[in-house]
């Protein structure tokens, strides 16, 4: 497979499909949803050929040579200022061990949230076209190795995100929409200004021995790329790192969301449809910890080092914020989405820690995040096709009327509450055993624990109340699973189950990486020419 | 038999039950006589379980079958080197013995419930659920490590909550699945924390290893206080799961699930798991925790003892009653007598899953009665059930001859010599109290039951003896419920084979300061020991001396139990309804179970709640406030702005744009298109433009 453009490829194939689908008429509406489909399908194939091709033992993270299918061109060249050199932007991309599982995610939840979009019948092509759209740009945020390209990807997927929440959503959609484009463009502000700033900070020398300004993710880790004088340097004594750490993060964590920037999430959950809320909740949120991961952690390692605390502390407070905000919702779709701020926070907290252990929990942790939650407002939103309601006190007794519903309920909820042989609790668990070995963050790994209870707390209190008890006699018309139901969440099932018994399936793809980023960022602190343990 | 067929035996017992609940749960509905499959199933593991017990006692009596594997491999991590986390099971004889309670109790519950649950809508879902808890109860039966241990912990904890809230319709049962499930998880929480304890300083989960390095006097954190503190901590699953005091609350209300999963999970097995993992973890408590387990065994005994006094319902004063022997066992770990705490698990188990059988068998012949002041006389009725039912309550009773005494008076006799030797006789005085009431109510339970003339006619006349499928697993757990199978000597559990040659001490891994005085220490270095080699000899002397006045003052106490319990209840010499008048307060103190969960409701749960409220409102008005508010202070900028620009600057352009006007209207005045006029202009201006510049 030397040489062939798989990842521009498993990249832009749902952009195919949007051409295509352009192409179509709008009437044609089985048409544009069986090429959605091929297109989402076809990218998941792309994905499980990616895996088969990975190599388990290559690090990534910082060095480009054990990145994997690498694709490198100079994409932007412009010459003739003065004052900026030569500004040249590649198109770079590859991945290692933390990309790895995200575009296996991506691809998964692509291509069943496109099965769940088979009822959408409100203008289908704009639907798919925007869909698919969406879809490349989530893909290339975890594939690019260029920040300028990962920035650019960043910001396409929020345009058809606005659409698909502001014209496809519920009663509300104007203002979920619009505080989700203006809240994420926020972050992306942040983001921008430290981009720039980077890029005037670092330089690359290029084969001809020329020294050229890079946005290259890889240059821009390595301490001795910097110049003296710049404004991000860490040779500069006035050097503005630390800020541009703190607003880089902001826009990470708007994303993620982080407390207190989480209140779109609930918003943009409630009024999206069910297949956005499960791309939003499966796959966008992952993007905010990728960054961190990515980016703000390989970069600025020194400042990430001083501030491991506090992020461990954002990440208890969304664990047992988020848990507490979920007990008190009577809306069920807002419940999930704020257990997904809960969850969200094991991530944190597994970052926080710095350890193999930790950030293998946290990346595995964005994972089964992306897959049970998926599943949770697939559910929900299997509930709400029906009912056409989602009060959670509406309902009572549905498992006697909709048992196999029940069944899958029942899975989806004890995997969210961390239950053993499920693979949520393989996260969660690696999580606090990263965060409890760390004497500093232990007192917050401790109260984080609680988090476990409260989550079993909100999901049984739910359970009990929309499927115990008599059946409500106006819900005996309601029907069990269709057969386009069950596929969507039998694989999903399926996998939770599996990574819940084998997690080294997932675990081993990403071990390399992590043991190569805890490494970095911990005892090299940046400098590529000190030799860690790995070496 | 080899080793490593003895270790791929137990692995098919562990997972037949699995495939078991796959196969019923998928196909149940479909082939109604498939739930035949997963009763097969548990027969041959009970099979299975015999063989692997009669070759591991004997081929291998003091060794433990370890086979383990890497489950997740983090290569070689920085700063820590090789990191592995192992998964594996062990066999050793406190295993194995449970191996054969578990598929034996869970046989028995199996055939009973064929008959119990005859007619239940969700028949073969029922038999699926039993064979997943089995599952689970026998992976921590045989895991060899700690994380495996918490992983089968909350799957039990999934099992027991399906099968509580099996008839999920009933809000009551519902509930009760809820609370048992968070409540244990409250003690989980502990057990995980004192479970990262040990892996954060060990790296490893399985417990030998972890023990071999603190024999070898490398203690977490190299700190005694952390010592202590795991040991208690992971205690806290055990308190949880054993439903010890304070979070007992939730055994009772498992009684709303079907009577044979109260005798299988709620009495005689996994209840019996937080006795099995101290069992576990026996050899690294100090003294501050095995004290610390030995008060909260005691304190549990007591409580619910107390309450089971009044209760009027006949699962709950079982329930009680289990809890109760939980705390016995619990306190017997706690004061070093690990043999007769494990002994009594296995008397226990098998009286108390008799005893909830039975009870099934009465309710099933009451249609579902559970109120004993509507039943009475029932032994003329139910005469198998009635005589079964009364052995396990001799046994329970401590009575000479059946096995409970056996177990009941080690332990007793172990507080005794645990108090005096430490001083600390609250402990032996609350054991033998226990022991006098639980004498009396199990007596009155029986009596209130089956004697005397019957309250409730009509039921009375509608009762019939259960069938064979339920009368012959109570005759099974009768037999197993008498002294010959663990002991020849009726009075000396010593001279058996269960207690003195099965069951050995393992030698306990603390460093020599932290530990009671009592717990010898000078050990050649094998793992296991006689109960004489592990403590020291005053010990044993203080034992000898004692063993005998503990033995009578149990028999006198028991005997005076069942003497109050007859004089109220047979004979009527005393009223217990003017008794209860008389001491009013303390009765509904007993009645209403120390008004524990009350207290709770108005704590702990009120207090969640308001805080999920108070912090709801926060988010949406506070939190989301401020996002809206900035968004609103941008939208009055903004119009301000516009006000700004319509009329200032635009003001400004319109402004500029008149006086351009206004400047070009006054200009048109000359624009007049007479000749004449232009020329007295261009003159003017030439005159002008000459004196401005003035060339000359």
């Amino acid at each position: 497979m030397e040489g062939f453009p798989i990842l521009t490829l498993i990249t832009f194939v749902p952009v195919l499909g949007m051409l295509i689908i352009l192409l179509l008429p709008g009437e044609q509406k089985q048409t544009i949803k069986i090429t959605s489909l091929a297109a989402t399908g076809v990218q998941l194939v792309l994905a499980v050929i990616l895996l088969a091709g990975y190599n388990y033992n290559a690090g990534g993270v910082f060095q480009q040579g054990s990145f994997q299918f690498i694709e490198k061109a100079r994409w932007i060249e412009i010459e003739g200022f003065d004052w900026l050199g030569t500004l040249k932007v590649d198109y770079f991309m590859g991945i290692d061990g933390i990309s790895m599982p995200m575009v296996l995610l991506t691809a998964l939840i692509s291509f069943i949230a496109c099965i769940s979009s088979w009822n959408i019948n409100k203008s289908p092509k704009g639907y798919f076209a925007l869909f698919l759209l969406l879809d490349t740009g989530m893909m290339g945020v975890f594939v690019s190795l260029d920040f300028f390209l990962f920035y650019i990807f960043w910001e396409l997927m929020l345009l058809p995100m606005y659409f698909l929440i502001g014209i496809w959503g519920g009663p509300r959609k104007e203002y979920a929409a619009i505080k989700f484009f203006i809240y994420t463009l926020l972050g992306s502000v942040f983001m921008l200004l430290v981009m720039i700033g980077l890029y005037f900070s670092a330089s690359e020398t290029l084969a001809d021995g020329s020294q050229v300004f890079t946005f290259n993710l890889l240059a821009l880790m390595d301490k001795a790329n910097y110049t003296a004088d710049g404004i991000l340097s860490p040779f500069n004594p006035d050097n503005l790192r630390f800020i541009a750490y703190i607003a880089l993060f902001a826009g990470f964590a708007i994303k993620i969301p982080m407390f207190p920037f989480h209140t779109w999430l609930p918003d943009a959950h409630v009024e999206a449809p069910t297949p956005i809320s499960v791309i939003l909740a499966g796959v966008l949120l992952k993007m905010g910890t990728y960054g961190i991961l990515r980016i703000s952690f390989p970069i600025f390692p020194e400042i990430t080092k001083d501030l491991a605390w506090y992020i461990a502390l954002f990440g208890m407070v969304n664990i047992i914020y988020g848990a507490f905000v979920a007990l008190a919702q009577k809306d069920f779709k807002k419940l999930i989405a704020y257990s997904s701020v809960s969850h969200m926070g094991y991530v944190l907290l597994g970052m926080a820690s710095l350890t193999t252990a930790g950030i293998n929990g946290a990346i595995f942790q964005m994972f089964n995040h992306g897959t049970i939650t998926a599943m949770l407002f697939l559910i929900v939103g299997v509930i709400y096709d029906r009912a056409h309601t989602r009060g959670i006190n509406d309902f009572g007794g549905l498992a006697s009327q909709m048992p196999i519903y029940t069944g899958f309920v029942t899975v989806a909820f004890f995997a969210a509450i961390g239950l053993p042989s499920m693979s949520g609790f393989i996260s969660e668990a690696l999580v606090f055993i990263g965060a409890f070995g760390v004497e500093e963050i232990r007192v917050l790994t401790i109260i984080s624990t609680l988090g476990i209870l409260l989550g079993a707390a909100y999901m049984l209190w739910t359970l009990q109340r929309i499927f115990f008890g008599n059946l409500n006699e106006k819900w005996s018309g309601l029907k069990d699973l269709t057969a386009r139901e069950y596929v969507m969440l039998v694989p999903l099932t399926i996998i939770i189950i599996f990574l819940g018994v084998y997690p080294s399936a997932m675990l081993d793809i990403m071990n390399t990486s992590v043991n190569t980023l805890v490494d970095f960022v911990t005892i090299k602190v940046g400098n590529i020419s000190v030799s860690g343990l790995l070496n | 038999m080899s080793e490593v067929s003895l270790l791929s035996l137990s692995l098919i017992i562990l997972f037949l039950p699995l495939i078991g609940f796959a196969v019923v749960i998928h196909f149940g509905k479909r082939f109604s006589k498939l739930y035949l499959f997963e009763v097969a199933i548990m027969g041959i593991a009970l099979l299975l379980s015999i063989i692997i017990g009669y070759f591991k006692l004997t081929d291998f009596p003091i060794k433990d079958l370890v086979y383990s594997f890497n489950w997740i491999d983090f290569g070689n991590v920085p700063l820590i080197g090789e990191f592995k986390i192992e998964l594996g099971i062990q066999i050793d004889n406190i295993s194995t013995i449970m191996l054969f309670v578990v598929t034996l109790i869970s046989f028995l519950v199996h055939i009973f419930s064929i008959a119990y649950m005859h007619g239940d809508k969700r028949f073969s879902r029922y038999f699926a659920y039993l064979g997943i808890f089995t599952f689970s109860m026998l992976g921590i039966v045989l895991t060899h490590n700690l994380l495996m241990m918490y992983i089968f912990w909350e799957l039990v904890g999934l099992s027991s909550y399906l099968l509580i809230g099996f008839w999920y319709e009933k809000k009551s049962a519902s509930d009760a699945g809820k609370k048992a499930f968070l409540v244990n998880r409250v003690g989980d929480i502990g057990m995980f924390i004192g479970i990262l304890i040990l892996f954060t300083h060990y790296k490893t989960f399985t417990f030998d290893t972890i023990y071999t390095q603190m024999a070898a006097g490398n203690i977490p954190f190299d700190s005694f206080s952390w010592l202590t503190a795991a040991g208690i901590l992971i205690f806290m699953g055990a308190v949880g799961k054993s439903a010890q005091f304070p979070l007992h609350v939730w055994l009772p209300d498992a009684m709303e699930g079907p009577t044979p999963v109260s005798a299988l999970i709620h009495a005689a097995t996994m209840v019996a798991a937080g006795v099995y993992l101290i069992s576990r973890i026996f050899v690294m408590l100090t003294a501050d925790a095995m004290l610390f387990i030995a008060v909260v065994g005691a304190i549990t005994s007591f409580v619910a003892a107390t309450i089971a006094l009044t209760q009027n319902d006949i699962k709950k004063v079982l329930a009680y009653s289990t809890v109760s022997q939980l705390g016995y066992m619990v306190m017997s770990l706690g004061v070093g007598a690990y043999v007769f705490a494990f002994f009594h698990l296995v008397t226990h188990a098998f009286f108390k899953a008799g005893l909830f059988l039975g009870s099934g068998s009465v309710i099933h012949a009451m249609h579902h009665e559970q109120d004993i002041r509507e039943m009475g006389g029932l032994r003329k009725k139910l005469p198998i059930t009635y005589s079964a039912f009364l052995i396990y309550t001799l046994a329970i009773s401590g009575v000479p001859l059946f096995s409970g005494f056996l177990s009941k008076d080690g332990i007793l006799a172990g507080t005794l010599v645990f108090g005096n030797l430490t001083g600390h006789w609250l402990i032996p005085i609350l054991s033998f109290t226990v022991a006098l009431l639980t004498a009396f109510y199990m007596f009155r339970l029986v009596i209130i039951t089956f004697h005397g003339e019957p309250r409730n006619k009509e039921k009375y006349d509608h009762a019939h003896e259960s069938p064979l499928a339920m009368t012959v697993p109570l005759i099974v757990l009768a037999v197993l419920s008498v002294f010959i199978w663990y002991t020849p000597n009726p009075i000396n559990p010593d001279a058996g084979w269960f207690s003195a040659k099965w069951l050995q001490t393992p030698a306990s891994v603390v460093p020599q300061e932290t530990r009671f005085d009592f717990m010898q220490n000078d050990f050649s270095g094998a793992k296991y020991y006689s109960n004489e080699m592990i403590h020291s000899e005053t010990y044993m002397h203080e034992l000898h001396t004692l063993h005998y006045p503990a033995m009578i003052l149990s028999i006198l106490l028991g005997g005076l139990g069942i003497l109050i319990a007859y004089l109220m209840y047979q004979w009527k010499k005393i009223n217990p309804d003017k008794l209860a008048e008389r001491f009013k307060p303390l009765y509904n103190f007993s009645l209403n179970k120390w008004y524990i969960d009350e207290l709770y409701h108005y704590t702990f749960i009120s207090g969640t709640i308001a805080l999920s409220k108070i912090l709801s409102w926060f988010d949406s008005n506070i939190i989301d406030g401020a996002v809206n508010g900035t968004a609103y202070i941008t939208r009055v900028f903004a119009n301000v702005s516009n006000l700004f620009d319509k009329y200032i600057v635009d003001g400004l352009v319109n402004f500029t744009a008149f006086i351009s006007g206004f400047i070009g209207m006054s200009f048109r005045r000359f624009q007049s298109g007479k000749v004449q006029a232009y020329l007295v202009l261009v003159v003017f201006s030439v005159l002008i433009l000459l004196l401005v510049f003035n060339p000359f």
